[in-house]
C-alpha cells in the first residue's frame, strides 16, 4: 500500500464522518434535508454555491482544455464572472419568491410561479435527465484521479464504487447538511493545492510564468489566443453567454439557494465569487506546463494532463493530497446532484400523481431515491459507452432552455403564459436533443453562411427557437385566457 | 436605468464586446499573455464593480438597518 492510496483514503473516511456528523441536531424533514431549513449563513451559502464551480470539470477539464485547445479555454472564467453579475439580481429574486411559497426545488418554483403542475413535472424532468448524465461525468473524473493517483493500485472501476457508496450513505443521512460540510473540506484541500502546484510547475520547468508563455509561443504560436476559426471570436462570445445564461438553471443551484437564511447572501457572494473564480488561471497555469512536458495526449486522454505532471514531478505523499482533493470534487457536487434528482422525482413527479402521500413519505421515498439513482449512475458510468458522451454534452444545453421561462416569470407583467412557457421549453429541449445527435453545427445547418456565424454555438439556435415558440403560444394562448380569467373574476363577485 | 445596472454592465462589454480587440499574445504583463491578463484583469474588475454596486444598492442599505 503506496502513501498517496493512504492519504486518498484517509480524506475518504474525513468526509464520510463530515458528512455523516452534520446531521447532528437536524430533525430530517425533508426541508431540513433538501434546503438545510433555510437557516444557511453565507460563508456555507458561498461554498455551496461558489464552490460549486470546482467540480471534477474544473480541475480536470479546466487543465485539459488549456492543454489542448489553449486561448479558449478562458471561456470558463468568462462565463464565471459574467454568471456573478446576473447572480446579484437573479438569486435574491428566485431566494425571495422560494420563501414566500417555502419552495424546495426549481420545479417547485416553475409549477407555482406559473400555476401549473404539468409544468412543474416537466421542468422537474428536464432537471433529472440533466442531472444523471453530470453525475455520471462526476463518478468518471473520479474514477480517473483515483486510479491514477495510486499508480494503478486501485482501478477505475473499484473507485467508482467506494466513492458512490460513500456519497449515497451520507446523502441519505444528512442531505444538504453533509454536502455543506464536506465541502469545507474540498475547498480548503482545493484552494491551497491548485495554488501550489500551478504556480510550483511553471516555475519548475520553465523558470516562471511569462517564460513558459514564451516557450508554448515559440512552440506553437498563437496557441494562447482564440483562433481566427472554429472555437472562434464569435464561438467564445455565443458559448460565454450561454453558459453564463444557463449557470443557475441547474436543479441543484435552486437547492443551494433556497438554503440561504437571508438574500443579501447572494448579493454579498456576487461580489467575492469572481475572485474565487481567479483559481481557475492555477488550474489553467498546470495544463500550460504540460504542454511541453506531458506530450501527445489526445483526445479525452487530455483530461489526464493535471494528473500525468503531478505525478512525473511530485513525490508520491504530493499525489496522494491531488488525488484526494480530486475525490472531493467528485463527492460534494455528487452528493448535491443526487439529492436534487431524488427530491425532484419524490416531490415534482411522484406526488402530483399521489395526491394523499403524506409528507413523511415523500419525504422516505427521496431517501430511498438515492441508492437507485446512484445505482443507476454507476452503471451507467461503467456501461454507457458513447451514448454518455451524447448526454453529457446535452445537460448544460438542455437546463438553459428553462432560462426564458424563468425570467419572463420574474417580471411585473409576465406575458408568458403556462402553455407558452411548457410549448417553449420543449422546442428547446428537442431541438437540443436533434442537433446533439445528429452532431449538427451551425455551419452545417446553415452552410452558406459566412465564417462568423458558423462558429457560433449551436445552443443559441435552440434558445432562439424556444424563445419564439414560447412568445406566439402565449400570444395566442392569452388571446384566449384573459376573456375567461375576466369571466371567472366575475363570477367571483 | 439607475446607476449600480450601468455598472453591472461593465463586465459583460469587458469580456464579450472588447474579446476581439485584446486577442494577442503581446504585450505581456504581469507575466501574462495579453488576452490572458485582459480576462483575469475583468475578474478582478468585476469582483470590484460588483462590490460597488452592493454598497450603493439601497436593498441592502435597508436591510442593513434591519
Amino acid at each position: 500500500m503506496n502513501i498517496a492510496l493512504v492519504i486518498i483514503f484517509a480524506f475518504l473516511l474525513l468526509a464520510v464522518a463530515m458528512g455523516i456528523r452534520a446531521k447532528k441536531g437536524h430533525d430530517m424533514n425533508l426541508e431540513q434535508w433538501t434546503v438545510g431549513g433555510r437557516g444557511f449563513g453565507a460563508v456555507f451559502v458561498f461554498l455551496l454555491m461558489a464552490g460549486e464551480i470546482y467540480t471534477t470539470f474544473t480541475f480536470l477539464g479546466g487543465s485539459a482544455w488549456a492543454y489542448g485547445k489553449g486561448g479558449p479555454a478562458l471561456y470558463i472564467l468568462g462565463y464565471m464572472m459574467l454568471a456573478y453579475a446576473i447572480s446579484y439580481y437573479l438569486l435574491p429574486a428566485v431566494w425571495r419568491y422560494g420563501k414566500e411559497k417555502n419552495l424546495l426545488s426549481q420545479s417547485d418554483f416553475f409549477a407555482s410561479k406559473y400555476n401549473s403542475q404539468a409544468l412543474g413535472i416537466i421542468v422537474a424532468l428536464v432537471g433529472v435527465l440533466a442531472i444523471v448524465p453530470y453525475i455520471i461525468l462526476q463518478f468518471k473524473g473520479l474514477g480517473i484521479i483515483v486510479s491514477q493517483a495510486s499508480y494503478g493500485t486501485i482501478s477505475p472501476t473499484l473507485a467508482i464504487w467506494i466513492g458512490a457508496i460513500a456519497v449515497t450513505v451520507y446523502v441519505m443521512i444528512s442531505g444538504i447538511h453533509g454536502s455543506a460540510w464536506t465541502a469545507v473540506l474540498k475547498d480548503i484541500m482545493i484552494l491551497i493545492l491548485v495554488m501550489i502546484i500551478g504556480l510550483y510547475l511553471p516555475f519548475h520547468y520553465y523558470g516562471g510564468i511569462q517564460p513558459m508563455f514564451e516557450a508554448i509561443d515559440k512552440a506553437h504560436p498563437n496557441f494562447v489566443t482564440i483562433p481566427k476559426q472554429g472555437l472562434s471570436i464569435s464561438w467564445f462570445i455565443s458559448t460565454v453567454l450561454l453558459t453564463s445564461l444557463g449557470f443557475y438553471m441547474w436543479p441543484h443551484t435552486f437547492g443551494s439557494a433556497f438554503s440561504a437564511k437571508s438574500e443579501k447572501v447572494f448579493r454579498k457572494n456576487a461580489a467575492i465569487s469572481p475572485i474565487y473564480a481567479m483559481l481557475l488561471l492555477f488550474v489553467f497555469f498546470v495544463g500550460f506546463a504540460a504542454i511541453l512536458q506531458v506530450k501527445g495526449l489526445e483526445g479525452a486522454d487530455q483530461d489526464l494532463s493535471l494528473l500525468k505532471l503531478s505525478i512525473k514531478t511530485f513525490d508520491p505523499w504530493v499525489v496522494g493530497f491531488i488525488g484526494a482533493a480530486g475525490l472531493l470534487t467528485a463527492l460534494v457536487p455528487g452528493s448535491m446532484l443526487l439529492m436534487s434528482a431524488a427530491t425532484l422525482l419524490a416531490r415534482n413527479v411522484y406526488k402530483p400523481f399521489a395526491k394523499n402521500a403524506t409528507d413523511n413519505q415523500i419525504m422516505k421515498l427521496a431517501k430511498y431515491l438515492v441508492p437507485v439513482i446512484s445505482l443507476l449512475s454507476v452503471y451507467l458510468t461503467l456501461n454507457g459507452g458513447n451514448t454518455i458522451v451524447v448526454l453529457l454534452l446535452m445537460g448544460y444545453s438542455f437546463v438553459t432552455q428553462l432560462f426564458p421561462a424563468l425570467i419572463a416569470s420574474l417580471m411585473k407583467n409576465n406575458f408568458v403564459t403556462k402553455q407558452g412557457a411548457m410549448v417553449g421549453i420543449i422546442v428547446g429541449e428537442l431541438t437540443v436533443l436533434y442537433v446533439t445527435i445528429t452532431s449538427s453545427t451551425v455551419g452545417t445547418l446553415f452552410p452558406s453562411l459566412p465564417q462568423m456565424v458558423k462558429d457560433l454555438n449551436v445552443g443559441i439556435i435552440a434558445l432562439i427557437l424556444n424563445i419564439v415558440a414560447m412568445t406566439i403560444v402565449s400570444v395566442v394562448t392569452q388571446k384566449y385566457s384573459i376573456p375567461l380569467a375576466k369571466k371567472e373574476a366575475t363570477d367571483l363577485e | 436605468m439607475k446607476l449600480h445596472h450601468l455598472l453591472t454592465v461593465l463586465p459583460f462589454i469587458g469580456v464579450l464586446v472588447c474579446i476581439p480587440f485584446v486577442n494577442t499574445v503581446k504585450p505581456y504583463v504581469l507575466g501574462l499573455p495579453f488576452v490572458i491578463f485582459w480576462m483575469v484583469m475583468w475578474v478582478v474588475l468585476t469582483s470590484i464593480i460588483m462590490w460597488i454596486v452592493y454598497k450603493i444598492d439601497p436593498a441592502n442599505r435597508e436591510s442593513e438597518t434591519q
